[in-house]
């Protein structure tokens, strides 16, 4: 414990000096309000800075996309499409938004722990714009959840996966994605402020989210089901954002399908958004 | 609204399910201070603290910090006050460093700025060895500091500590009474939370006792200790033989209650504070002047304040008393 050793003295050692102390004190000028972009940008930087030091946090963007992806290729392939590399073809650009919508919800996890611990006290006691601290985390995670895309599209391709619409069908899928995750992740900020604990954080966002994800076209066409199931898959946000990014990637972009998904991501966004302050306002 | 008042609150009240944390209180705290709040465990000074820094919405009352009202104007009083929680208000993953860089840019500083001024804190706290270490790995007293040092990136007008020294060694306590006293030096209004006596006697100028969410004495640290007494007299007897004899001189001249203390040959009595006679050294000698006159010899004695506990058991523990300070 050489560390201790080190910062044990440091601590015992130091005797203030009412000169220097005094001077940054009387130094401590006042600049401008910051924007509320920078800001953000500014708890960006921090979630960021989070990563450095605790990187273990990524197993959950590079290792779950990982089994996610090889699990559902190879346990459905053969039975769905008949082989494996056929499914790949229908299955990446789903597995790849099941995936990441998946993890936005370690976005209210991650509230909900930060906001037990006193640094949130201070953010919330200084003059910047509100929402700012939320939105900086949620950039972050939108850093965490293009890391995961990364590592579903590389597998992918490892795999055989051939994106018809190229690498600007790739990226244009992909930024979609992102713009609707974010969006999306406003539910779990919501819930992190409500809820006690972490736990109950983490079975609500099950909750949610397995029924949103699965029943889909994530897995298989939508065809195949009963009408009142086609019904709910018709209005599933989720099976609207796979149909564009699956067109995307395909080099077939589908105007309508985009335009849903980003309505319904502006809507996600006022909602929960909303409903967010106001719990973080008040906490 | 008076301009050299810092804080202002009336009837300020925050209810907790059926508990009433906070229950009516009226503070008025001058500008350019040290403010101590002083009570147990559970009294309401955190509540009361967090409806002043912005955090909690009062559910009765008002508070205004440099006339700004802490909820209609909640803007204007954050950019005037900083807090130093109870628990640190820092990102314990992160280095000295970053920390401050990022408050410091949260406060509008550019990047350069920022580190510059993190850079000069850090020095100024003693902190530039740990400066690259994450919190989590510094030791209390660091921790207090760097908590500290944040709260002063920019120097706040009003700045609250609440409980700054629960749990620090002696060394590190007087550290952090040091720097409160620099950044008082500099103009900034401290509003001061704690459960030691010595501290709100040490640092603060006025001292509100709070009890149950309630003020139940207000004033200098000075006038509180006069309000239980003029002070007390301690003697220490030749022989034990005596005490019971002394005992009942000192109970009659002093007109008090006369404590036997452990020790078989010490007594000690609390005087009155009334002003009618000779005052609180006139009372003593004219006991001591009594107890040779009976032939008792009294080794040595001395005269004491009443300390700032025995100002808080008194106003805390006996009602009627309670009543007649508030």
């Amino acid at each position: 414990m050489t560390t201790a050793t080190s910062s044990e003295t440091t601590s015992t050692s130091y005797t203030p000096v009412a000169e220097s102390l005094g001077a940054v004190v009387a130094a401590g000028e006042q600049p401008p309000r910051p924007s509320a972009l920078s800001a953000s940008i500014t708890f960006g930087w921090r979630a960021m800075l989070k990563i450095k030091h605790v990187p273990e946090q990524l197993f959950d963007v590079t290792a779950f996309p990982v089994m996610m992806t090889l699990m559902f290729t190879y346990l459905f392939g053969g039975a769905l499409a008949g082989s494996t590399t056929d499914y790949l073809q229908y299955l990446l650009p789903g597995i790849l938004v099941m995936s990441v919508v998946m993890i936005t919800m370690y976005t209210g996890i991650g509230v909900n722990t930060d906001i037990q611990k006193g640094v949130f006290d201070r953010f919330r006691t200084l003059p910047i714009w509100r929402p700012s601290a939320l939105v900086g985390a949620l950039l972050g995670d939108v850093a965490r959840y293009a890391m995961a895309s990364v590592v579903i599209l590389v597998l992918g391709l490892i795999l055989g996966f051939r994106p018809g619409g190229g690498l600007a069908g790739v990226v244009l899928a992909v930024a979609l994605l992102m713009v609707f995750s974010f969006a999306f992740s406003w539910i779990w900020t919501m819930f992190g402020l409500l809820l006690r604990t972490d736990k109950s954080v983490m079975g609500v966002s099950m909750l949610v989210l397995f029924p949103l994800t699965f029943l889909s076209n994530v897995f298989v066409n939508p065809e195949t089901m009963p009408g009142w199931l086609q019904a709910f898959v018709d209005v599933n946000p989720i099976a609207h954002l796979v149909a564009a990014v699956r067109g995307l990637i395909e080099g077939q972009p589908d105007a309508g399908e985009i335009t849903w998904t980003l309505v319904s991501g502006g809507a996600l966004l006022a909602i929960f958004g909303t409903l967010t302050m106001r719990l973080y306002n008040r906490k | 609204m008076s301009t050299d008042l810092a804080i202002e609150t009336s009837g300020l009240v925050k209810v907790f399910g059926k508990t009433r944390a906070v229950d009516g209180i009226d503070l008025a705290v001058p500008a350019g201070s040290v403010y101590g709040v002083l009570g147990p465990n559970g009294a309401g000074k955190t509540t009361a603290v967090r409806m002043l820094a912005t955090l909690l919405r009062p559910d009765a009352g008002v508070a205004t910090v440099f006339g700004h009202d802490v909820v209609r104007e909640a803007d204007a009083v954050r950019s005037r006050v900083s807090l130093t929680g109870q628990y640190a208000s820092i990102d314990e993953d992160l280095t000295g460093t970053e920390n401050l860089v990022l408050l410091g840019r949260l406060l509008g500083h550019r990047k350069p700025a920022a580190r510059e001024r993190a850079a000069r804190l850090l020095d100024a706290f003693g902190l530039s060895e740990a400066a690259g270490k994450q919190v989590k790995n510094y030791s209390g007293g660091m921790r207090r500091r760097i908590d500290i040092a944040a709260s002063i990136l920019k120097t706040p007008d009003v700045l609250f500590l609440d409980e700054p020294t629960t749990g620090l060694d002696p060394r590190s306590r007087n550290q952090v009474w040091d720097i409160v006293r620099v950044i008082v030096a500099q103009g900034t209004t401290v509003l001061l939370t704690t459960q030691y006596l010595d501290e709100a006697d040490q640092l603060a100028s006025r001292i509100a006792v709070i009890d149950h969410g309630k003020v139940i004495a207000e004033g200098t640290p000075g006038e509180l200790k006069a309000s239980v007494g003029a002070g007390s007299i301690h003697l220490r007897l030749r022989s034990a033989d005596q005490r019971p004899e002394a005992e009942a001189i000192l109970a009659r001249t002093l007109g008090m209650e006369v404590q036997r203390d452990a020790d078989p040959v010490a007594l000690t009595a609390r005087i009155s504070g009334d002003e009618s006679d000779v005052g609180a050294a006139g009372r003593a000698s004219a006991a001591l002047a009594e107890l040779a006159g009976a032939g008792i010899h009294v080794d040595n004695f001395s005269l004491g304040q009443p300390s700032l506990d025995e100002v808080f058991l008194a106003l805390t523990d006996h009602p009627t008393e309670q009543e007649a300070a508030a």
